[in-house]
């Protein structure tokens, strides 16, 4: 299954393991996501969805096996030199910081002068249909309103993958619809691939290309995706 | 300091009348109000007319009066950006850091806090060279020793419960692991770094004992000046002068540390399991850095405590009890009549009666404040008032007030009981006033429907529950009156010392076998106020369960 190492596109991760507090969590996962592509992952709660998600981005090291893109392996490569953008279930917005600051935290570690800063987040909050809400303070947002500020930080710096974590689990069913629409339209247009992990079909079924269920790809390494 | 207290009613829509509590809260608070009018207020008013009419005045116009001051900010700056410094770090890997022993360590870490300034004094008295006494360096470690647990405490509250989430967003988003640092949690712990160091500032700006102990003739801070003049030189006027400078400078200090806060004030939402935040520590920096803190904190809070022990059996020749058993003997104590000893019993007395006092005064300033629905804000900040003023000013606002009629109290021992609790009803109120708001009234709202009477009611649904309680803030009570000194320094009568009262005295007095039994009676009273402290915690451990 290595043998394609050098044709690779996009993500792969490869036999990925993760125990916690002697919990076997994640069980030699096998998974690949094509350039373009939103692989939507469907789990129950507390199957070790979000885990591997933050395997994925850095954030946690695999016990054994490996995450590659375009064949090269990411090991040893920090999170903040992934690029790999993550939008959080909780929304997680800093706090102390208001929505123009939260969108274009990232930026500040670009190259970008402040005014193409500025322009980038104005452009961004228009795309997820929050323009002119700059100035907004984050505790004075909707929970709604809050996750579209998160997914248009998350892919203010470019990232070539994005990671969702349940991003609309704490919204009610309507919401939850109508933003899932969203963000497929969104991903789309933009082209980038990414991992939308959800415990809903429904909502997998409206972004997903690809739906897997994380029992699928765990356990027997020949059964590749 | 207590996220809980929110009071559980406001969600419930409006209560029926009576229903608060069982009787108006502004009866409940006649017995505080007076209290605090007559022994807080009155003294104060005493101080304010004595030195702002007095002669003592022209004190202002001379040139050392000034270096007291700026030594009294300028020692109280060092000793906050040093205790930061030491703390932080502690702070964090005490809260963030999954290791064997980091409750016990955390545990142990509060120890020094509990411990009587005068103790602490006498510890470092023990562990540096006689070179560093009465320097500048000796009254800054001592403070960093005493407030480590305030930095551990308030700020590693906060970073226990923080969100990890923001700091993995941060590095998702580009952040270096020092960017995220920097440029969010930071910024997150900002509130609780600006209310530790304004309480650091504030303890160490009013610190008696271990300057007292410590210091020196160039290093003398305002309260120590304040009883040099009362207590040496009998100059009341000045010393009333230096009193209300005092109080100013609070003032200042108190203005500058609300605007801090207020600024960095922000909202988020915090983690309720603070073991979820917990890493174990893999890499070699995180490695290092646990290791090191671990070293900094074992140095800087067990030598000076080991050394005090050291101290009072270290004899001419090795090691022996000769200090010990000094204690109980006459020709060794500071009064014709007594042995050293004997201020355990009084010390013992004092702490009883403060406690029964505080209980009653705390616990009826609790129901007011609970169940008042105006004033009840004004009651609680104004019980407070002493905590936030320094101790030595309580004193020698007493001793003006109360050493001459109509209210003479100069012979009487209850005088000290008084001023003890005055510092310790504060914490019998914090330690009463959450658990009063998390009953809830619908509980004795079925209890009327029973059948019982208003205060029937609640006596059986309400006062259950606040026993534990009460008797948590017994034992912080009494563990402020054992270790309390600067208003007992000028309060205590000449022939029954308390134990910190007799330490002092010792100290002063030539020979080895005063120094000797003043480490013997020191390390007596850390003893004791561990004992208290411990069954305190333990008590209140059983309350949450």
């Amino acid at each position: 299954m290595t043998a394609g190492a050098s044709t690779e596109s996009g993500l792969t991760v490869d036999g990925v393991s993760l125990s916690y507090d002697r919990r076997l969590l994640l069980d030699r996962v096998q998974l690949s996501v094509q350039p373009a592509e939103v692989l939507c992952l469907l789990g129950p709660s507390g199957s070790g969805k979000s885990s591997l998600l933050q395997v994925i981005a850095g954030l946690l090291p695999p016990d054994s096996g490996a995450v590659r893109w375009d064949g090269a392996d990411l090991a040893g490569v920090p999170p903040h030199r992934r690029g790999i953008g993550l939008v959080f279930q909780d929304a997680l917005l800093f706090p102390h910081l208001d929505v123009a600051s939260n969108v274009g935290y990232g930026l500040r570690f670009t190259d970008l002068t402040p005014t193409r800063q500025r322009a980038r987040v104005a452009d961004l909050l228009e795309l997820v249909d929050l323009a002119g809400y700059e100035q907004r303070r984050v505790a004075t947002l909707s929970g709604g309103e809050a996750q579209r500020v998160a997914l248009a930080r998350a892919l203010a710096p470019r990232p070539r993958l994005l990671l969702l974590d349940e991003p609309f689990g704490a919204l009610d069913r309507e919401l939850r619809d109508r933003l899932a629409v969203d963000v497929r339209a969104l991903l789309h247009r933009l082209g980038t691939p990414a991992i939308h992990v959800t415990h809903d079909l429904a909502e997998a079924e409206l972004v997903g290309d690809r739906i897997t269920r994380l029992a699928d790809v765990m356990g027997d390494p020949a059964q590749s995706v | 300091m207590d996220h809980s207290a929110r009071p559980l009613t406001g969600s419930r829509g409006p209560l029926p009348a009576g229903s608060r509590g069982p009787l108006p809260g502004w009866l409940l608070g006649l017995v505080p109000a007076v209290f605090l009018g007559l022994f807080f207020l009155w003294p104060l008013g005493t101080i304010l007319s004595r030195g702002l009419g007095g002669s003592g005045l022209e004190l202002l116009s001379r040139p050392e009066m000034w270096r007291v001051v700026r030594f009294t900010f300028g020692q109280a700056l060092l000793s906050t950006a040093l205790t930061l410094t030491l703390a932080l770090p502690g702070a964090f890997v005490l809260n963030r850091y999954a290791f064997r022993g980091r409750r016990l360590i955390l545990a142990l870490v509060t120890v020094p806090f509990v411990l009587p300034t005068v103790v602490v004094g006498l510890a470092f008295r023990a562990l540096l060279p006689e070179s560093w006494i009465g320097t500048l360096g000796a009254i800054v470690l001592a403070h960093a020793f005493f407030n480590y647990a305030v930095v551990v405490r308030v700020v590693g509250g906060l970073w226990a419960h923080l969100d990890p989430g923001y700091e993995q967003a941060a590095r998702t988003l580009g952040a270096s692991p020092w960017q995220a640092f920097r440029t969010v949690t930071w910024p997150l712990l900002r509130p609780a770094v600006a209310a530790a160091t304004s309480l650091v500032f504030l303890f160490t700006f009013t610190s008696f004992g271990v300057v007292l102990v410590l210091g020196g003739p160039g290093t003398t801070t305002l309260e120590v000046e304040i009883y040099r003049r009362t207590a040496q030189l009998l100059d009341l006027s000045g010393a009333a002068v230096l009193a209300v400078l005092q109080l100013v400078c609070l003032g200042l200090v108190l203005l500058v540390s609300a605007r801090l806060q207020a600024r960095a004030a922000v909202a988020q939402s915090l983690r309720p399991d603070a073991t979820e935040t917990l890493v174990r520590p893999q890499r070699t920096g995180q490695r290092v850095l646990l290791g090191s803190t671990l070293a900094v904190l074992g140095v800087l809070l067990a030598t000076p405590l080991g050394a005090l022990v050291v101290a009072s059996v270290r004899v001419r020749d090795g090691f022996g009890l000769a200090w010990w058993r000094a204690l109980g003997s006459i020709d060794a104590g500071t009064t014709r009549s007594s042995a050293p000893l004997d201020s355990l019993r009084v010390s013992l007395q004092y702490a009883a009666a403060t406690a029964l006092i505080s209980v009653v005064i705390g616990g009826l300033a609790a129901c007011a404040v609970a169940y008042s629905v105006r004033g009840g804000r004004l009651l609680d900040a104004a019980v407070t008032l002493p905590l936030g003023t320094s101790a030595v000013t309580v004193g020698f606002g007493m001793l003006l007030t109360f050493g001459r009629p109509p209210l003479d109290l100069r012979g009487s021992w209850i005088i000290v009981p008084i001023a003890h609790s005055l510092v310790a009803t504060p914490l019998v109120l914090r330690s009463v006033l959450p658990v009063l708001r998390s009953i809830d009234p619908r509980l004795r709202q079925v209890a009327a429907t029973l059948g019982a009477p208003p205060l029937r009611a609640w006596s059986t649904v309400d006062l259950p529950h606040l026993a534990r309680a009460l008797g948590v803030g017994a034992g912080f009570a009494c563990a402020v009156s054992l270790g309390e000194f600067g208003a007992t320094a000028f309060l205590a009568r000449s022939d029954t010392p308390t134990l910190p009262v007799q330490i002092v005295r010792l100290l002063s007095r030539p020979g080895e076998t005063p120094y000797g039994a003043a480490m013997a009676l020191a390390t007596l009273l850390m003893a004791v106020t561990a004992v208290v402290v411990l069954a305190v915690s333990r008590f209140d451990q059983g309350r949450l369960r």
